[in-house]
């Protein structure tokens, strides 16, 4: 006789779950796919790019893109002013962007987490302060802040990259803030502080874990909010300085080509904006899977 | 209600002392000498640097230094251009009229297309027209403006020729300085063409700065008329057989449109800081244009003070914002 033995289906680890939430997300799923695509074509740009980002084809100035007559397929989205293969700018301007992205984001993820859980685990006076200080931050438009901060520092990548970290600083205080004093009356913490837990214990261990997912989504989206800011400084002349490829300032320099040729305008903002799209769909796609007021 | 605004004004006040402090700092964490700086490549005698100094108050402590800079800026002092000489109040004031017409405009355009556009998509929830309309406010919202700028200007005034590339009136016109919005202005000169012209030359730059808040407000009209449509009372009005559309624009908008109020305030932020990017591509002759370019000749009382005005404009605009929401909803006004 055969025993037919029933199992029950094994329990979702909180990976999974969170992963079957986003699969469903196509929105998200497609700005992740194209996150990956971007992230590889930045770490692989000097194989991937065609040309170097400063090669200057002489023979071949605005230069239209492949399929336009007159272009050649040696430069496929066409070449600038000064005959720099578009397409490879372009591809090291993503590398740019991103790690600019990714030390901006964790910058300020550091800091915000550090004084977050300090203003919401201390309370009182030091609570007060430091949320002020955030409230008049927040009261100036991020854009107007981090020229502010680039005006004084004077114009280069680093100092943008600052800057952009110094603006978006408020948001994560307040995140981690609130979810900290959410966290602080729970039993968990009591009962750890009891047992003799000390301070350093109880923020960074107990209660930090359990504000992780606020932090990931806004993390996500602050990506998006960096390269933009970034590519606007670089726009304004704040950002990164001339040779350097870097989307912003590739549009700045195409300013005056506008009326003559479109592709030097039209790629580097197509980019820019895909890749932040891409970071916003992720984004609200991680809203959705981490939140699980929303889930069902 | 009046301890209500009382207590938001008492917010106000530490945030603008910080403000002040910041813009305060600004100043002097310029690497080197402000009087070398101000001075620029010429340099300038020890003498003259010595009385200088002791006239422009840097011999003084810091807190001295706070003091007068904050006396100076209550009365409406915020020091002179360097490359102009003239008061950074009065430029400020003579370019401000440009920013708020297009700013103005700008909002219009996003009330106009978003409201109704998320209004709808919450009626029809789940149809090919929500899709898009949601598609279309994140692609809007993820929009570098100035790319969209010049992408508008390629199509609609390279290509299609339909709109001017920049400025704020064709030259031939000759319009008095009387009110200074180009709007009204040119209506009042009397001169024949020129209004069309004015609104010609607004209409990409518009279109551009409003396409941002365009997409805020039809995502937050949207969630928020969804969140009515779902309670209880929208049930009975239905059942008490009121015409459909009565129901969505009498019972659910009124109260659906309270948030969205207040997230039309807060774009009062994105826009000015918005303009920046606008009018430096348009080349639109008003503040956001004339910080970038103050940036550009290190004209630094010019990027102190109007940092120091566009912060305090928003910061008022947001009181006004609060305050409004509370007398609109009770709620707010009587919690904490």
């Amino acid at each position: 006789m055969t025993t037919e033995t029933l199992q029950a289906p094994a329990p979702r680890t909180p990976l999974q779950e969170f992963w079957h939430y986003f699969k469903g997300n196509k929105g998200a799923v497609s700005g992740l796919v194209f996150i990956i695509i971007i992230c590889l074509m930045a770490l692989f740009a000097d194989v991937v790019a065609p040309h170097s980002p400063s090669d200057q084809a002489r023979d071949a100035l605005l230069l239209p893109p492949a399929w336009m007559e007159g272009g050649n397929w040696a430069y496929v989205l066409g070449t600038d002013d000064v005959g720099r293969d578009i397409l490879s700018r372009i591809i090291h301007g993503a590398r740019l962007s991103l790690s600019v992205g990714l030390v901006a984001v964790t910058a300020s993820l550091l800091m915000g987490i550090l004084l977050g859980l300090v203003a919401g685990y201390c309370k009182g006076v030091v609570d007060t302060i430091i949320m002020r200080v955030v409230d008049i931050m927040l009261a100036m438009p991020s854009l107007l802040l981090a020229i502010a901060i680039v005006a004084i520092l004077g114009p280069s990548i680093v100092n943008a990259a600052l800057a952009i970290s110094i603006v978006s600083l408020p948001h994560y205080v307040r995140l981690t803030r609130a979810a900290t004093m959410a966290e602080m009356s729970r039993d968990y913490v009591t009962s750890s502080r009891v047992i003799g837990a000390s301070p350093l214990r109880l923020m960074f261990i107990c209660i930090l874990p359990n504000c992780v997912a606020p932090l990931i989504v806004q993390a996500t989206l602050g990506f998006s909010t960096a390269i933009l800011d970034m590519a606007a400084l670089g726009f304004l002349g704040l950002g990164a300085q001339p040779p350097t490829p870097e989307w912003g300032s590739m549009l700045a320099d195409a300013l005056q080509f506008v009326q003559r040729a479109w592709w030097v305008v039209t790629f580097p903002g197509l980019m820019i904006l895909l890749t932040v799209l891409a970071f916003n769909l992720m984004g609200d796609g991680l809203r959705d899977a981490l939140d699980p007021k929303l889930k069902q | 209600m009046f301890q209500f605004i009382f207590r938001r004004l008492s917010l106000v006040i530490p945030t603008f002392i910080g403000i002040t402090l910041l813009t305060f700092t600004l100043i002097r964490l310029i690497p080197g000498d402000p009087i070398e700086v101000m001075a620029g490549e010429r340099g300038v005698s020890a003498e003259r640097h010595a009385e200088l100094s002791a006239q422009l108050g840097f011999d003084q402590p810091l807190y001295v230094q706070y003091f007068h800079y904050v006396t100076g800026v209550l009365q409406g002092d915020l020091g002179n251009s360097l490359v102009t000489k003239e008061p950074v109040l009065s430029e400020f004031l003579t370019l401000f009229p440009a920013t708020i017409e297009l700013a103005f405009c700008a909002a219009i355009f996003a009330i106009l297309i978003g409201l109704p556009a998320g209004m709808i998509a919450a009626v029809k929830r789940g149809t090919l027209f929500d899709h898009s309309v949601m598609t279309f406010s994140l692609t809007g919202y993820s929009m570098p403006i100035f790319w969209w700028a010049l992408l508008l200007m390629l199509i609609f005034s390279v290509n299609l020729g339909w709109t001017p590339v920049s400025g704020r009136i064709d030259v031939v016109y000759w319009i008095d300085d009387v009110t200074g919005f180009m709007l009204i202005d040119s209506i009042l000169s009397g001169e024949e063409g020129a209004l069309s012209s004015a609104i010609a030359h607004l209409i990409l730059p518009s279109i551009v700065l409003g396409t941002i808040p365009m997409a805020v407000i039809a995502r937050m009209t949207r969630s928020s008329m969804l969140e009515v449509l779902s309670e209880d009372y929208i049930r009975t009005a239905r059942a008490k057989g009121i015409a459909p559309w009565r129901v969505i624009i009498i019972h659910a908008l009124r109260n659906a449109l309270i948030p969205v109020i207040t997230v039309i305030g807060l774009q009062v932020g994105i826009l000015l800081s918005g303009a920046i990017l606008t009018e430096t591509v348009f080349a639109w002759p008003g503040i956001g244009k004339w910080l970038i370019e103050s940036i550009g000749r290190r004209d630094y009382p010019v990027v102190q003070g109007g940092i120091l005005i566009v912060a305090t404009i928003i910061i008022v605009v947001n009181l006004l914002v609060d305050i409004a929401y509370g007398i609109v909803n009770p709620r707010i006004r009587h919690s904490r």
